[in-house]
């Protein structure tokens, strides 16, 4: 799909022929997020949708008893700008409130915010550089003090500091935040900035409060009590935090929404595995919510029988991908295996790539092991035939495959495996030790085998994979095979960052310790210039057109094969009501949990 | 006797130092990185984690790193969790009480009934009594505790639904219903460990007391028309008990360690838990603090065990 096509759906929606959901849906198939194609719409004048909240029937606050969540892994702090994973974001996000919220179908949903900054109210400065936010008023911290622009600011100044070691450090250092007057903060950045709602906004923007963490800038952030014991704005007061073990909280009898919330207290509890939290959910009904349940969905499935709680799946940004490697990682050029300036001896041929593409069986991944938990994908699936891209296409097929390969000159040799010139098909294919990872590669072998390709199947534990160690042969940035299999997570609704890790200045080698993203090695001077480009184009449906584009570039060139689209389940009590969202953390919408009577 | 205790203190101190060594050497080789999941996140700059791993100076030289803990840990300082930022001895100090309470009483549950049906069974060795207690603790140290646990989960909690098997440090219910809540959370985490301990030293007890009964002095008390109450618990039974005290006494450190496997099925909160996701994140300073005050504690009650034998038994003397 290209931007003409695009602006045609958007025309599409100006004219009420195509509903904004459709809209939405059809820009998630390409690729693109939810909250990335909302904002293409408020840009060409669509006004954002109303959040679509289940009817909230609590007419007074609290009266609800006790909120009891089970988190398998639990918080270990509670600083929201220090999270390295999201059970700390979700720990904080009871007590820290961000300016604005990620809904399911990416609209933004105001909550320290009086409004969502639009062009046509002045928001969005014409060349999209400058951001004014108002702020909403009457909203007070947990101790009484007025929640105003400096604790804004004070966020910003907190994060950039480079000795807070803060995660969020590359969505606020570049920018600029000033306080206008004492509910009004203007956000300057270096360059016009199509997808600006990052600062201050869901996962990364939860505020603290200036008058607590003022005395613990930088160096001495480690020092401050409230890391324990947050003060925020948040439905919920804090009571107390054992770490990795329970957080609990209390109504704030003064929560700037009215009626909210409907819980008295609130609980949750940390630690056990993942099928335990699905249990207590849902067999035995002990608690009232569990998140991010990485089970199978067979046992998901058997549970939920037992009557006492429902799973919700929620789209996200994970893919499970294959990659071959461009390189060549069994011989040293320049004393580094896999180096940049090698190439892979048999999949430089496209047809190799192509006939390994026809070999993964998505479908049958899908169907026997990941069931709703994994979607089978090649990012245009969904899509009705007419905008599905010519160039990539997801098919299983073992005779085509071996066409491919015969016609290539790739031929079967006395072993039944084929080979050309000096170069056999035998490669080394990796991934973490995970059973659904262990029975996708079983699948992959199997079609291969019919195809004269020969693999053998090495599984590396997850924290060695994954560990980042450099001086280990075996991690995931090395990848010192031919192939290798892991999913890729996307917790930014923009994908600037995300498509990074195509880009060549990316490429993760001996020289940078393989710290940096681009793990695939794959390059291509069309992509980075897209790149580069796509960031600081200010139109969303060009920039989205070049997303489009350069994810068509790398799925097209067949170093890399999506297998399934990952989205998130989590377990809900019958009763409970709990709006989620993909885009955000699970608890974006806390106030509004209510139990049906 | 003072003499001694200095003595066996002062070996002790080049113990502990090996034992530190070793142990922080090993986490140095193992693989893995605190901030594992900055690495899998694209979002998240390489710039960030580096300069994360530069500020806790773990791209220092083991040895600069060892040093380092060393002197820190000598001032009384154990130093902070990586992943969490805050005191060690924080961490540690909120998950002992939960620790303690749970292998404590799993501890008196495991005597109680390992005591009495030993030497029960000693004292009429093959009968159906002593049979019985046999085959059960055949069954009790063969079956791990996570497999019993599970049982237990699958018939309290799911069939039966009884008692709750997500444990809770922090109940909120206040007076009796604490007690009542806390007891039945606590049942079954207890009574797995306890019996778990109990089998093995059953046993133990039996062979000791069967051991003992048989000797002269035994068949003396009784000829000199003691009570067979007497004979058993007052001259066999005290005798028989060295062996076990040694025993007892290197489980004791447990209190402090936790049990990894019980805590993480029922989710206790304790040192085990902590120890255990301490090792899944890479947290060092965490899993040395636990491991070396753990090895420091078996020293101690290995010393406290060879002081007891003096006690029970006044021919053994110390030089």
């Amino acid at each position: 799909m290209n931007e003409h096509q695009i602006r045609g759906l958007i025309d599409e929606v100006k004219a009420g022929k195509l509903p904004r959901r459709g809209f939405i849906q059809q820009m998630v198939g390409l690729g693109l997020t939810a909250p990335m194609a909302s904002m293409m719409l408020m840009q060409a004048g669509v006004a954002q949708a109303q959040t679509a909240m289940p009817t909230y029937k609590p007419t007074k606050r609290g009266g609800g008893g006790t909120l009891k969540v089970l988190w398998w892994q639990g918080p270990v702090h509670l600083n929201p700008h220090w999270a390295t994973g999201t059970k700390e974001q979700e720990g904080s996000r009871i007590f820290y409130e961000p300016l604005a919220a990620w809904d399911n179908d990416g609209n933004l949903f105001p909550v320290l915010a009086a409004e969502v900054p639009t062009s046509q109210n002045g928001g969005v400065s014409a060349d999209g550089k400058v951001i004014t936010w108002k702020l909403k008023q009457g909203v007070t911290w947990h101790d009484g003090k007025p929640f105003t622009a400096d604790d804004v600011v004070f966020n910003w100044e907190f994060i950039k500091d480079p000795a807070t070691a803060s995660s969020l450090i590359a969505v606020y250092k570049d920018i600029k935040v000033e306080k206008l007057d004492s509910h009004t903060v203007r956000i300057t950045f270096p360059k016009a900035t199509p997808f600006w709602a990052e600062p201050f906004v869901g996962t990364n923007g939860m505020i603290l409060p200036k008058h607590l963490f003022a005395p613990y800038m930088g160096a001495k952030s480690r020092e401050a009590p409230m890391n324990m014991a947050p003060v925020g704005t948040g439905p919920y007061k804090f009571v107390d935090f054992k770490p990795g073990d329970m957080v609990r909280g209390a109504l704030n009898p003064n929560y700037h929404q009215p009626n909210r919330p409907y819980f008295d207290n609130f609980e949750m509890k940390g630690g056990g595995d993942a099928i335990g939290a699905a249990r207590a959910v849902l067999q035995t009904g002990e608690y009232d919510y569990a998140w991010n349940l990485q089970v199978e969905d067979e046992i998901l499935k058997r549970l939920e029988a037992s009557g006492k709680g429902k799973v919700t799946i929620v789209p996200g940004g994970n893919i499970e991908f294959i990659l071959l490697n461009v390189t060549d990682p069994w011989n040293e050029v320049d004393g580094e295996r896999a180096s940049v300036k090698s190439k892979h001896p048999a999949f430089q041929d496209k047809a190799v790539r192509e006939a390994m593409g026809l070999l993964v069986d998505r479908k049958s991944v899908e169907d026997f092991i990941y069931g709703r938990t994994g979607v089978a994908t090649a990012n245009f699936l969904n899509n009705p035939e007419r905008y599905r891209s010519k160039t990539t296409k997801f098919e299983f097929n073992v005779d085509k495959a071996n066409q491919v390969l015969e016609a290539a000159g790739w031929k079967k040799g006395a072993d039944g495996i084929r080979a050309k010139g000096n170069v056999k098909l035998k490669f080394v294919y990796q991934t973490s030790v995970n059973q659904p990872r262990q029975k996708t590669q079983a699948i992959v072998k199997d079609a291969c085998a019919k195809a004269g390709i020969e693999l053998e199947l090495k599984s590396v534990t997850a924290a060695v994979f994954f560990g980042g160690d450099f001086a280990n042969p075996d991690t995931y940035q090395k990848f010192w095979s031919d192939m290798q299999m892991y999913t890729t997570t996307m917790t930014q609704p923009d994908p600037q960052t995300f498509m990074e890790q195509y880009c060549s200045w990316e490429l993760a080698q001996k020289e940078n310790k393989w710290a940096k993203r681009n793990i695939s090695r794959w390059r291509s001077e069309e992509y980075d210039k897209l790149h580069t480009a796509a960031q600081s184009e200010m139109d969303a449906v060009k920039r989205a057109a070049m997303f489009v584009k350069m994810n068509e570039l790398v799925i097209a060139d067949g170093y890399i094969i999506p297998v399934v689209f990952r989205p998130r389940p989590s377990a809900a009590a019958l009763k409970l009501v709990a709006p989620l969202s993909g885009w955000d953390n699970d608890m974006w919408a806390l106030p509004h949990w209510y139990k049906e009577s | 006797m003072g003499n001694y205790l200095l003595r066996r203190l002062l070996i002790a101190l080049p113990s502990l130092l090996g034992i530190s060594l070793v142990l922080f050497t090993v986490l140095a080789l193992a693989p893995g990185d605190p901030f594992e999941e900055l690495a899998t996140n694209p979002a998240v700059p390489p710039e960030v984690r580096l300069a994360l791993r530069a500020q806790l100076g773990l791209d220092d030289p083991v040895w600069q790193r060892y040093l380092h803990w060393l002197s820190s840990m000598l001032q009384g300082n154990w130093g902070f969790s990586f992943v969490s930022r805050i005191d060690v001895d924080t961490l540690i100090l909120q998950r002992l009480p939960v620790t303690i309470a749970i292998v404590g009483s799993a501890v008196i549950l495991g005597l109680v009934v390992a005591l009495p049906v030993g030497i029960l069974a000693a004292v009429k060795p093959y009968s159906w009594f002593d049979r019985i207690a046999s085959t059960l603790a055949f069954i009790g140290f063969s079956l791990p505790t996570f497999f019993i646990g599970l049982l237990f989960i699958l018939l309290f909690s799911i069939e039966l639904g009884w008692l709750p098997f997500v444990f809770r440090a922090d109940l909120s219910e206040t007076g009796w219903r604490w007690w009542i809540e806390q007891f039945k959370q606590s049942v079954m985490p207890v009574t797995v460990l306890g019996m778990a301990f109990a089998a093995s030293w059953m046993r133990y007890v039996r062979s000791s007391v069967l051991d003992v009964v048989r000797l002269d002095y035994v068949a003396t008390a009784r000829s000199k028309g003691l009570s067979e109450r007497v004979v058993i618990l007052k001259h066999a039974t005290r005798n028989a008990l060295i062996p076990v005290v040694t025993l007892v006494a290197l489980q004791l450190p447990q209190l402090f360690g936790g049990a990894i496997v019980t805590e993480q099925i029922f989710r206790i909160p304790g040192i085990g838990s902590l120890l255990i996701d301490a090792i899944l994140r890479n947290d060092t300073p965490v899993i040395m603090a636990v491991t070396f005050v753990l090895s420091a504690l078996v020293i101690l009650f290995n010393l406290l065990a060879d002081v007891l034998y003096g006690w029970l038994d006044p021919r053994i003397s110390y030089r």
